[in-house]
């Protein structure tokens, strides 16, 4: 029951953040419920039992992301309400509704795969944990993901890892070259020091 | 008790609803906020499957999509960045310059 | 032997590849025509030493390669040098040579002479494949080889404008040779149905194999076999309807028409004809060869007309030879081949001799072919009088000379078989063909002098020339002595044939009426044609638009009645359809480009550099692909 209450809270909540998201004309009222959003998300994974996954959630979207957004709205200004020029709103939510209609109608029908066979099931770290912190210990969520994480998907981990540093290392150049230069003033006497930029303004 | 069913519906709404905004918005960072809104959308759907099926593999699944997520936006926002110091704003009206 | 085989089959062949490869660009050089003429006289020794060995120990019969070896077809690149194919070898080879010496001369002032030694042993090549394969397919290559070839040399001067010529509104070696090689597509149909059918019921196209297995078949797939050959053989060798060509060939140049339309290709049909003899010689087929007879005879009669108003020099001997080719089918028809292949032999060498003689008196004249302009030559041109008259002599058949022996012949041939109706048709014949050769002969060589106010300058032939002409002079003379002797010969290839009792009895009786109407021929011509002064000819004004005249010269009308009924309906219709085409095919074709085009003009739209409006495009792209899964996985 709890459950039940829980998921349409959440549903509900979520849907309505998300959708301010997309819909409002200031970056800070979107970036909000964005967060917020995510937020509710969390609390999905944690009614699906999967505690880390919520976790890493908090952390790194709400957390990471959208301080890095937050951040990034300091180059932009975010003060003004974005003018967008929409030239055909109902073709745009015609396709929405289309595609909304089309996931429903899927995932609502009978799924065909019943008994389809779990890889890595759940708890595959009791033996484990049971033979580490003696019998009677309970093994968690956060046990499982970290064993299966550390053995069948040690390369995709460690790939992962090599990306965020990559995305870290072509974040810091392209953000921070030039910093001392103001960019929402026109600075006319601005002279390029780099060339792609210099014959990109020509 | 909620079923499986329940989920992927709401996964597909908000996929949905990011799909609008990827559709509507002509502001890069609104474009930005939109993925991150699909992006979330999977991961429930991930998530989701995983759990009723007793399967791990959705939740490994989430996390490289959280992973992949959060390189992405760190490397977009440095291009916004660069685009914003070029162009002065972030509408993909102004910025675009290819023509056919 | 095997080498001496080849070397006659691939002598020419050199030579052609000689000229063509290595002086097709180059000006004239009077080497290709002494290789290719030495060439093509190896390859008449080997021929002749060929004969010799043939007449001592049987055929030859040689495989090259396998051709065609796929499923149950196998046809072989063979060779059979029996008696048939030798005596066609030699003949073929000998006129050969001697046309090529003679071209020398004549084509000395061409700008193309190389490309016509290519040209011309070439076709000597292809003959040679006709003559001596072992099988149908090989035959059938032949075959069309000559008709290349043919058509390549009466198109020999294609940069020639159309001019109106007699009856002919527009003639040139273009069309002549267009016309010549569609007539035998035609005919070419007939003879490949034949082909395919012999191969549907024999399982091969071996001649051995076939004539083997020919008692089996049915009585209609033998009729069918029969007709359908012989249609090729009409085509090949001008057989009524479809020998308009032959007279418009001679608008290639005269060598061409003394080798290939008098002396060998022409003659292909009936040697098809003699080939088959196994085939023709059935009960089954008689009324089939019945027809080739009658048709033969048909057709020597009616070339004959035309021949005696012609006032081309060279279509008057193209008529002739249509004509002796009518006498040819009469013998093949009756059964009696060797005396058809004795013809066909003798013929060649008087044919080529009177036409090269006509080339002559073409050269002297400038190209000029009209008789009436001509008279009186033979002081200025003694040898080639001298050798137009004896080849003449031989075709009108007077004694002792070859026609009178192998005419002589069919003439008997048709009288011993009973078939009086031809008998008389080819007496007749016999005697309009001795006027009309001698009223060129004199129309030609005696009679005032009409040239001279025309401004024509003649002289003779290069002596060497003359000289080469001399073996086919002595042949044209000499040949029928060895009639004896070449029965004995050819009958061991082909079925003898006898004089019965009774024939033979009244066979003096029979060649005095044929020398007697020969000789009232030439005796009406000479007085009509070869008197001077008073008794000069004059142009009879009259007589030449009288109805029987108007219809001879016309050729029956036969030429218009083809342009009339098939070829302007065929032009209208072919406009039609080009317009249909235009319509239809190249329509569709030009919808397809005009509506790619069309739609890339409209989605160039898409590409307006706005990110935005990309992404609602690979929305719209996304959502359907996402519909597509879902109809994909409810379809099942």
């Amino acid at each position: 029951m709890y459950e039940f209450i829980a998921f349409y809270v959440f549903a509900i909540s979520t849907t309505i953040l998300f959708l301010i998201t997309v819909m409002s004309k200031n970056v800070l009222y979107a970036m909000t419920s964005l967060a917020a959003g995510m937020v509710m998300i969390s609390g999905f994974f944690f009614l699906l039992g999967a505690d880390f996954l919520g976790v890493v959630q908090l952390i790194v979207y709400v957390g990471a992301v959208m301080a890095l957004y937050a951040f990034a709205m300091m180059f932009f200004d975010a003060t003004k309400d974005i003018k967008e020029k929409h030239s055909n709103p109902a073709l745009v939510f015609l396709l929405g509704g289309l595609m909304a209609l089309v996931f429903v109608v899927i995932f609502s029908a009978p799924i065909i795969g019943e008994n389809i066979e779990a890889l890595y099931p759940v708890g595959g770290a009791a033996e484990l944990v049971a033979n580490a912190y003696g019998p009677g210990m309970i093994a968690g969520n956060t046990h499982d993901v970290g064993h299966i994480l550390f053995t069948k998907y040690l390369v995709p981990f460690e790939l992962a890892a090599v990306m965020l540093l990559v995305a870290m290392i072509a974040g810091i150049i392209l953000a921070g070259k030039k910093m001392d230069h103001s960019l929402t003033t026109n600075d006319d006497e601005y002279e390029y020091e780099d060339e792609i930029l210099k014959e990109e303004s020509k | 008790m909620i079923g499986i069913s329940h989920y992927l519906i709401l996964s597909g709404l908000l996929f949905s609803i990011g799909f609008i905004g990827v559709l509507r918005r002509r502001n890069l960072l609104m474009l930005f906020f939109a993925t991150e809104v699909m992006l979330n959308a999977v991961n429930i759907a991930f998530a989701a499957i995983g759990s009723y099926y007793g399967d791990l593999s959705g939740q490994m699944f989430a996390f490289f999509v959280i992973a992949v997520a959060a390189s992405e936006v760190a490397v977009g926002l440095g291009l916004l960045i660069v685009l914003y110091k070029k162009y002065g704003s972030l509408d993909l009206e102004v910025i675009a310059n290819m023509k056919g | 032997m095997e080498s001496l085989v080849y070397i006659a089959l691939f002598a020419p062949l050199v030579g052609s590849l000689f000229a063509g490869l290595f002086f097709a660009r180059s000006p004239k050089n009077i080497l290709v025509g002494i290789v290719t003429s030495a060439l093509i006289g190896v390859s008449f020794i080997a021929s002749a030493a060929l004969a010799v060995h043939v007449a001592e120990f049987g055929a030859v019969q040689v495989t090259m390669m396998n051709w065609i070896d796929a499923g149950d077809l196998s046809i072989p690149f063979g060779f059979l040098v029996d008696e048939i194919s030798v005596t066609m070898m030699v003949v073929v080879t000998l006129v050969s040579t001697i046309v090529h010496i003679y071209s020398n001369g004549y084509m000395d002032h061409d700008k193309s002479f190389n490309r016509f030694f290519s040209y011309l042993s070439a076709f000597v090549f292809s003959m040679m494949v006709l003559v001596m394969s072992d099988n149908f397919a090989g035959l059938f290559i032949g075959w069309e080889g000559v008709g290349v070839c043919s058509w390549l040399l009466v198109g020999f001067w294609y940069h020639k404008e159309d001019k109106t010529f007699e009856e002919n509104p527009s003639i040139s070696p273009s069309w002549a040779a267009n016309e010549a090689f569609i007539m035998n597509r035609i005919a070419d149909l007939g003879m490949l149905v034949g082909i395919f059918l012999i191969y549907w019921n024999t399982g091969s196209l071996q001649y051995d194999v076939v004539f083997d297995a020919l008692p089996q078949l049915a009585d209609g797939i033998l009729v069918a076999i029969a007709i359908a050959l012989f249609i090729g053989a009409m085509g090949k060798s001008a057989q009524f309807p479809l020998h308009t060509w032959l007279t418009d060939a001679m608008e290639g140049p005269t060598p061409v028409s003394a080798l290939i339309h008098a002396a060998t290709m022409v003659t292909a049909g009936v040697f098809l004809i003699i080939r088959a003899n196994p085939l023709y010689s059935m009960d089954a087929v008689a009324g089939v060869s019945m027809f080739i007879a009658a048709l033969g005879a048909f057709v020597a009669f009616y070339a004959a007309s035309m021949a005696l108003s012609a006032r081309d020099i060279k279509r008057i001997v193209a008529l002739s030879t249509l004509s002796q080719l009518g006498y040819m089918f009469v013998a093949a028809g009756l059964g009696a081949y060797w005396i058809a292949l004795f013809h066909l032999a003798a013929h060649a060498f008087f044919k080529a001799l009177l036409f090269l003689g006509a080339g002559n008196v073409m050269h002297a004249m400038d190209d000029e072919l009209d008789i009436f302009k001509m008279g009186g030559m033979r002081k200025a041109m003694m040898g080639s009088y001298i050798y137009m008259g004896i080849a003449s002599v031989a075709l009108a058949g007077l004694p002792f000379f070859a026609g009178f022996y192998s005419k002589d012949a069919i003439i008997e041939t048709a009288f011993n078989e009973g078939t009086f109706i031809i008998w008389g048709i080819l007496v007749i014949t016999a005697g309009m063909t001795a006027f009309y050769s001698f009223r060129q002969v004199f129309f030609t060589f005696h009679g005032e002098e009409r040239y001279k106010p025309l401004g024509f300058h003649p002289h003779d032939m290069y002596k060497y020339v003359l000289i080469a002409m001399a073996p086919l002079a002595l042949l044209a003379i000499s040949f029928g002595w060895f009639m004896g002797s070449f029965q004995e010969f050819i009958t061991k290839a082909l079925p003898n044939y006898e004089m019965s009792h009774t024939t033979h009895h009244w066979a003096w009786l029979l060649a005095s009426i044929v020398v007697a109407l020969a000789v009232t021929g030439i005796v009406i011509a000479y007085k009509k044609y070869a008197g001077k002064g008073a008794k000069a000819w004059k142009r009879d004004e009259e007589f030449e638009q009288s109805f029987i005249y108007r219809l001879v010269a016309n050729q029956y009308y036969v030429p218009k009645f083809y342009d009339e009924y098939i070829v302007q309906p065929y032009t209208i219709a072919s406009e039609k359809f080009w317009k249909l085409d235009m319509k239809v095919v190249d329509g569709t074709v030009d919808f397809i480009g005009k509506a790619l085009y069309k739609s890339g003009d409209v989605s160039r739209g898409m590409q307006n550099g706005n990110l935005s409006s990309y992404l609602n495009w690979m929305g719209v792209g996304t959502l359907l692909l996402i519909l597509a899964a879902a109809v994909a996985v409810v379809m099942g």
